[in-house]
């Protein structure tokens, strides 16, 4: 029997450590495999058995010793006996590509990685030229996962076009792939699962791109709050190295591409792709006016690929399967596959790679099973911090790029964090300005004083100081940023309060001292009717909510 | 603040080490960080000559990232996610706790020198919120009594080393 337990970040967080040290007292050595990321279940104890690979969770360094005695006897009699892994609904009924291998072993081994074919997209790269590459890739329709969902082949293409037409004669110019691994929203934690489950296909995507584009460097951009994919990142790429994978002449072929990962220092703006190529060349993370385009002057000046992740991850299996196999998933523009990451105050919160088009509804109530307090759900915010938060009556939404964007809401890199009905959605929304305040690069107007400005406004609507006024500053404000940002950061951060203010306004004038009074019922009609209140009974669940949790 | 001999000579040997490496001034500040635990004031001019960089530029650059401590911190650094889904499962609760707990705000060092609290915006570890990084290990599902207890192994774990 072969043992397995995970030693990604969020087993090692519900103790697998513990559980791993257990199985060695009994005398086993279990290989610590990746997650497949079914969150809820981990810590995932898997047995490789005669009658096939079966799970236990979630399993504690205590109940070793009783599912060591179960696999002698009956192992369907444990209480956490899960079944066969492969036949978990939650994990049988995705579509998995990009997490094919998330799980199966131990993700820096590299045997492990091509016996479950990897490197066979860079095999098949390493026959085709570059051009021939990046056709692939437009025909997979393939796009950017970082949240801009900018189609991939085109910008590679861009890339690959670029410096050509100067000297001909001359050396070819340098060019850059950079991977964007500062994966700095709310709620997710898919570049987290491949980087820790699967990193082999993340370093296979990027040597594939610098075939495609004719760059010789990679970079990953890692978050420093990632501490063990930043530990797992390196040994995969040391042991690259080794088998011949990076470097010079790789597998023979004349091929160049070295591949280095550089840390972060704990700012989200850094996720913005010119902040991050300015962190990348020792600067400071300012954002960068466009034009020029990275693909045409990104680091260091020169043209540059930056791709996030699951974009990277993803055009390993393009180059194994084909175009066509990748483009056969999803709906409409969204071709392939989603990394839905299912978090916050859930029941069953992991990772859920499906086709595009799912709604947000099957995802929390199938899939997630509700909230893990037990209470209603209330409101749920897609995203990331920049997301919209999205009431009941937009649950049925189909996870799309398109069909998000027509609701003024974003799927971006497809976190969901599910809020139960104690939410302070006021508070929310004060914390989105909040946290622009904390994060924002201070290059632009907008976004360094807007939001200072936005969490006084929110302050003073909350405390009923001339609320209507002020209700009307908050609007023009969120319009001053949403238009007069130079990034994302600024320009979306109205999308949460915004969201907030015509989803959920009666947070925003329930005060407990106001619910005493007359004054306050009047208050509460006035701008209930401003703001399109449908929804009469939040309010008694903010009433729940404030006894609760106090005022922030 | 003064630093020791051997650590201004640990600093010009890291310059030494980086001043080649392509945008290698925040793989610097990181190295000598992870050395005398913060960049001291003094640090700044000899990476600056190393780096043929103004004195401006780097502290422009110190400031600008929050891992990069200017004055020294305590033994151990606790970070508690201040993020969406965190907040979804009590993390703004889980603060509050914390900072009473060990009777300092964020930013500041438990009188005995033992803990820096820290906020920190997401781990990563959203699906089994709220979650606290201590040093570099990650912690899931931490309310106020599994709080007290990871600082309580903290610091008894701390006693046994001594």
């Amino acid at each position: 029997m072969i043992f397995y337990i995970p030693q990604d970040t969020t087993a090692l967080a519900l103790g697998s450590e513990a559980v791993a040290r257990a199985l060695q007292t009994a005398g086993i050595e279990p290989i610590r495999n990746g997650s497949r990321g079914l969150f809820w279940l981990e810590p995932l104890l898997e047995v490789e058995t005669d009658k096939g690979r079966i799970a236990f969770g979630p399993v504690s360094a205590k109940d070793i010793p009783s599912i060591i005695d179960a696999l002698e006897s009956d192992p369907t009699s444990h209480d956490l006996y899960q079944g066969e892994v492969a036949d978990i609904p939650y994990l049988k009924s995705q579509q998995r590509l990009t997490y094919a291998r998330a799980g199966l072993g131990d993700p820096v081994c590299l045997d492990n990685y091509q016996t479950l074919n990897g490197f066979k997209g860079l095999a098949n790269a390493l026959q085709m030229t570059g051009q021939q590459i990046v056709d692939q890739v437009k025909d997979s329709g393939l796009r950017g996962r970082g949240g801009a969902a900018f189609p991939a082949g085109i910008k590679w293409q861009t890339v690959h076009d670029a410096g050509k037409s100067a000297a001909a004669d001359k050396e070819p110019c340098q060019k850059y792939i950079v991977c964007n691994a500062d994966e700095g929203d709310s709620g997710t934690f898919a570049d987290r699962l491949v980087m820790e489950s699967d990193p082999y296909q993340l370093i296979e995507g990027m040597i594939i791109a610098g075939l495609a584009v004719g760059a010789t460097q990679g970079y990953i951009y890692l978050r420093s709050e990632y501490p063990v994919a930043h530990k797992l990142l390196n040994i995969a790429i040391d042991r690259a190295i080794e088998a011949n994978f990076l470097g010079e002449n790789i597998q023979g072929s004349g091929k160049t591409f070295h591949l280095e990962v550089r840390l972060g220092a704990g700012a989200y703006i850094c996720g913005e792709e010119t902040s991050l190529l300015e962190s990348l060349e020792g600067k400071r993370g300012m954002v960068r006016a466009k034009p020029p385009l990275p693909a045409i002057e990104g680091l260091f000046g020169m043209p540059t690929v930056v791709n996030n992740v699951l974009t990277l991850a993803a055009i390993s299996s393009i180059l194994e399967q084909g175009a066509a196999n990748y483009q056969n998933f999803g709906m409409g523009r969204s071709r392939g596959t989603l990394a839905i990451q299912l978090a916050g105050n859930i029941k069953r919160g992991g990772l859920i790679e499906l086709a595009f088009g799912v709604t947000l509804r099957e995802v929390v109530e199938d899939y997630g099973q509700g909230t893990y307090s037990g209470r209603p759900i209330r409101a749920i915010q897609v995203g990331g911090p920049l997301g919209a938060f999205m009431p009941e009556s937009q649950w049925d939404t189909p996870m799309d790029y398109e069909a998000f964007a027509a609701i003024k809401a974003m799927i971006g890199h497809g976190g969901i964090v599910v809020f139960d009905d104690t939410v302070d959605m006021a508070a929310q929304a004060r914390f989105a300005m909040e946290f622009c305040v904390v994060e924002s690069c201070g290059k632009c107007t907008p976004c360094r004083i807007g939001s200072v400005r936005g969490v006084e406004v929110i302050d003073r609507i909350v405390a009923n100081e001339n609320r209507d006024n002020n209700l009307i500053l908050l609007h023009e404000l969120c319009d001053t940023m949403e238009f007069g940002s130079l990034c994302a950061m600024g320009g979306m951060t109205p999308y949460p309060v915004r969201s907030a203010l015509a989803h959920f306004p009666q947070d925003f004038l329930l005060r407990d001292s106001l619910l005493q009074d007359a004054a306050g019922a009047s208050l509460q009609d006035s701008l209930l009717q401003d703001s399109l209140l449908q929804d009469a009974a939040g309010s008694s669940s903010r009433d729940a909510a404030g006894a609760a949790q106090g005022e922030n | 603040m003064g630093i020791s001999q051997s650590e201004q000579q640990s600093i010009s040997d890291l310059v030494g080490q980086y001043k080649a490496l392509p945008g290698g001034l925040l793989p610097l500040l990181h190295a000598i960080q992870a050395d005398v635990g913060y960049v001291p004031d003094t640090a700044v001019p000899i990476i600056a000559k190393g780096l043929n960089l103004s004195r401006a530029e780097v502290h422009g650059v110190i400031s600008f990232y929050h891992d990069f401590k200017t004055s020294p911190v305590g033994r151990h650094t606790v970070q508690i996610c201040r993020a969406e889904a965190c907040q979804s499962m009590g993390s703004r609760q889980l603060e509050a706790h914390a900072k009473q707990a060990l009777a300092v705000d964020y930013g500041e060092t438990t009188t005995d020198g033992a803990i820096t609290l820290e906020p920190v915006y997401c781990l990563g570890n959203c699906a089994c919120s709220p979650s606290v990084r201590i040093n570099d290990d990650i912690f899931a599902r931490v309310d106020a009594d599994r709080f007290d207890q990871l600082i309580s192994d903290l610091t008894s774990a701390e006693g046994v080393a001594k």
